[in-house]
């Protein structure tokens, strides 16, 4: 009869009581690993929106803005560069290749991208994974479209499909109704915000803001122009011949004479937005955190309840010579395993959460759970359990305190 | 070797249990105690009788070393309790000493055997007293009348009065323990079996050359003891 053996019997003798506490806690080591995992995937998410480009560059500008707007769509595009500018960078020696991005406009919700066939030969995600055509392929006339894969899969469109496009962002914006967009290309998912975009050639975009005055259509005046390029574009993604030239061509980009413009390496710029991203989940891992104790001490407090009704099984234990000390290990012990079967219960929960919800997340939020791996999360698992472990010492304090003025006869 | 098993063994006549000049009061209380003398040779047994209050229970406790007297001296085979610390104290209880209560003698949810073998758990001397430590338990259980499987493996709590008592007597029995206390262990049970229980134990502590000390309140149980005492009221 080892003291594990008698544990184990006594715990399974009480195992309602001990199966709600486990589920207790096993939920919050779930929703433990389960944030960590979210991080580790957002945090692998922003790592894998870009690869391949060596500077992203526009207006004179914060890194920061620059980047959320290039990459992520997020943030108004308020400064331009010229043409001139992008014509410029295209011709430079160093520059391999250019792709230009002019933001602005939306179709329900979902960011415009106006750019060329250069987006689709020379953008790379992830590992240097290139875009693939789900159906059709690139852009040929200026009133073409090419969906992200969420966009298609959300709006159900299909190649052939027309769709308009709204100036700004949400439904008040001007609707662009002088021009159907013809879907002519759908984009395979990639986990990145390629897939919330729609994708239009930047002729398409300057002819239906053709002869607007200062951002404004003018009333009563619906034009198509002709153009074949706008005046201004708001980013350029750049690839190098060299990659080793990056810092010295980022340098002189910012230096030369002109328009001002700004030169971000894609991973500080990723770093800065990681940084602003850091105190929102320190304060979830928190809060994960805070859940686990929270069910810790609801263990102790259960231990601690039973352990009056259970003042004969330690007088019984004592006279059969056990030291309070035995009935101090006994309950941590009871504490130990509970906390132990809770932490694989969680860590296996939220695997299988993983498992069930991966895809839906992924296709939500653009954010790969099972590309995590496993291992997200568990360095805290020793933590925990010495936390379950602690949380356990108040009951068996309780034990060993109650023994010893209980002695051998239990008082009523 | 345990020094208690050179004391105990070579010299036989070795009291099993010498208690003197023994005083106890509670914290504040009136004393409750007074005991100038009381000894217990090898395989006696030893009635004392006490009304409830008459601080049986507490001079039970004194001899099984859980509580420690204000004064005088208890000597269980040679070695003096009072002197000792609380570990040791716990550690000669879990050897040398069987002890069976009026009631709740065993732990509720582990079957007939696992409770017989608990008195195992925290007593190497006791193991190391029977080889087969589950043998011996279903040995002590059969002549207890506790024998089929069924019975073995039922859990405690779902065990009668009477087989609850016989079990917890197996319990003080297994690994020959020097002493036996047995703390008005009859007097949940019907007359009837309340003979029947007193003669197996008489039968077993012989069998297992354990002294018996039995403390009752009862005197028609005093006839079957060659020796008595009485507690409280001087």
């Amino acid at each position: 009869m080892s003291l594990l053996r008698l544990t184990w019997k006594g715990l399974w003798s009480r195992r309602a009581a001990v199966l709600l506490t486990l589920t207790a806690m096993a939920v919050s080591v779930a929703l433990l690993v389960g944030v960590e995992r979210l991080r580790e995937g957002v945090r692998a998410g922003f790592a894998t929106t870009v690869s391949g480009t060596d500077l992203i560059v526009g207006p004179r500008s914060g890194a920061l803005q620059l980047a959320l707007s290039a990459l992520f769509r997020i943030g108004a595009a308020e400064h331009a560069m010229s043409w001139a500018s992008f014509e410029a960078l295209k011709r430079d020696p160093a520059v391999a290749w250019a792709i230009p991005l002019a933001f602005g406009d939306s179709h329900r919700d979902y960011p415009v991208v106006a750019t060329n066939g250069d987006y689709f030969a020379h953008l790379r995600y992830g590992r240097g994974q290139e875009l693939v055509f789900l159906a059709g392929g690139a852009f040929h006339e200026a009133l073409d479209a090419v969906l992200g894969y969420e966009v298609a899969e959300r709006l159900g469109y299909r190649l052939g499909d027309e769709l308009e496009l709204t100036h700004g962002i949400g439904e008040s914006g001007h609707h662009h109704d002088e021009a159907q967009f013809t879907v002519i290309g759908i984009l395979a998912p990639t986990g990145t915000p390629v897939d919330r975009s729609v994708h239009i050639p930047l002729a398409g975009m300057a002819r239906i803001h053709a002869g607007w005055i200062g951002g404004l259509p003018i009333p009563g005046v619906r034009v198509i122009g002709t153009a074949e390029w706008p005046d201004q574009v708001n980013a350029v993604l750049l690839g190098l011949h060299q990659r080793t030239q990056v810092f010295a061509v980022q340098r002189r980009l910012q230096r030369q004479p002109g328009e001002p413009l700004s030169a971000v390496l894609p991973a500080v710029a990723l770093d800065q937005l990681w940084g602003l991203v850091a105190p929102v989940e320190r304060v979830l891992r928190l809060l994960a955190l805070l859940v686990f104790l929270a069910s810790a001490l609801g263990m102790a407090a259960a231990l601690l309840a039973g352990m009056e009704s259970r003042r004969r099984e330690l007088a019984v234990l004592r006279a059969v010579g056990a030291a309070p000390r035995h009935l101090l290990a006994l309950v941590l012990l009871e504490g130990g395993l509970i906390t132990l079967a809770g932490i694989a219960a969680g860590v296996a929960l939220a695997g299988l959460l993983v498992f069930a919800a991966g895809g839906w997340v992924g296709g939500r939020f653009g954010i790969d759970l099972a590309a995590v791996g496993p291992g997200a999360g568990l360095s805290w698992l020793p933590l925990l359990f010495a936390v379950g472990l602690g949380a356990a010492l108040v009951p068996a304090l309780a034990a060993y305190r109650r023994s010893l003025a209980d002695g051998l006869l239990v008082r009523e | 070797m345990d020094a208690a098993d050179r004391l105990a063994d070579p010299l036989a006549c070795e009291p099993v249990l010498a208690v003197e000049a023994l005083a106890y009061a509670w914290p504040g209380g009136e004393p409750l105690i007074d005991l100038p003398e009381l000894t217990l040779a090898p395989h006696e047994r030893l009635f004392i009788e006490g009304a409830s209050g008459s601080g049986k229970s507490t001079l039970l406790s004194i001899i099984a070393g859980v509580i420690r007297p204000d004064r005088g001296r208890v000597r269980l085979l040679g070695r003096d309790l009072t002197e000792l610390p609380a570990a040791r104290r716990d550690r000669i209880r879990a050897d040398h000493i069987g002890l069976i209560f009026q009631q709740f003698n065993l732990i509720p949810y582990l079957s007939a055997a696992d409770n017989v073998l608990l008195a195992c758990r925290f007593s190497p001397r006791r193991r190391g007293r029977c080889p087969d430590p589950r043998g011996e338990a279903r040995r002590l259980l059969a002549h207890m009348g506790i024998d089929t499987p069924e019975l073995l493996a039922r859990p405690a709590a779902r065990l009668s009065i009477g087989q609850q008592q016989r079990v917890a007597a197996a319990r003080a029995l297994i690994g020959s323990p020097e002493l036996v206390i047995a703390d008005e262990p009859t007097s949940a049970l019907d007359p009837p079996l309340r003979e029947r229980f007193l003669a197996l134990l008489f039968a077993e502590c012989a069998a297992a050359g354990s002294a018996l000390l039995f403390v009752s309140h009862d005197p028609q149980l005093a006839a079957a003891f060659p020796r008595r005492l009485r507690l409280g009221a001087p």
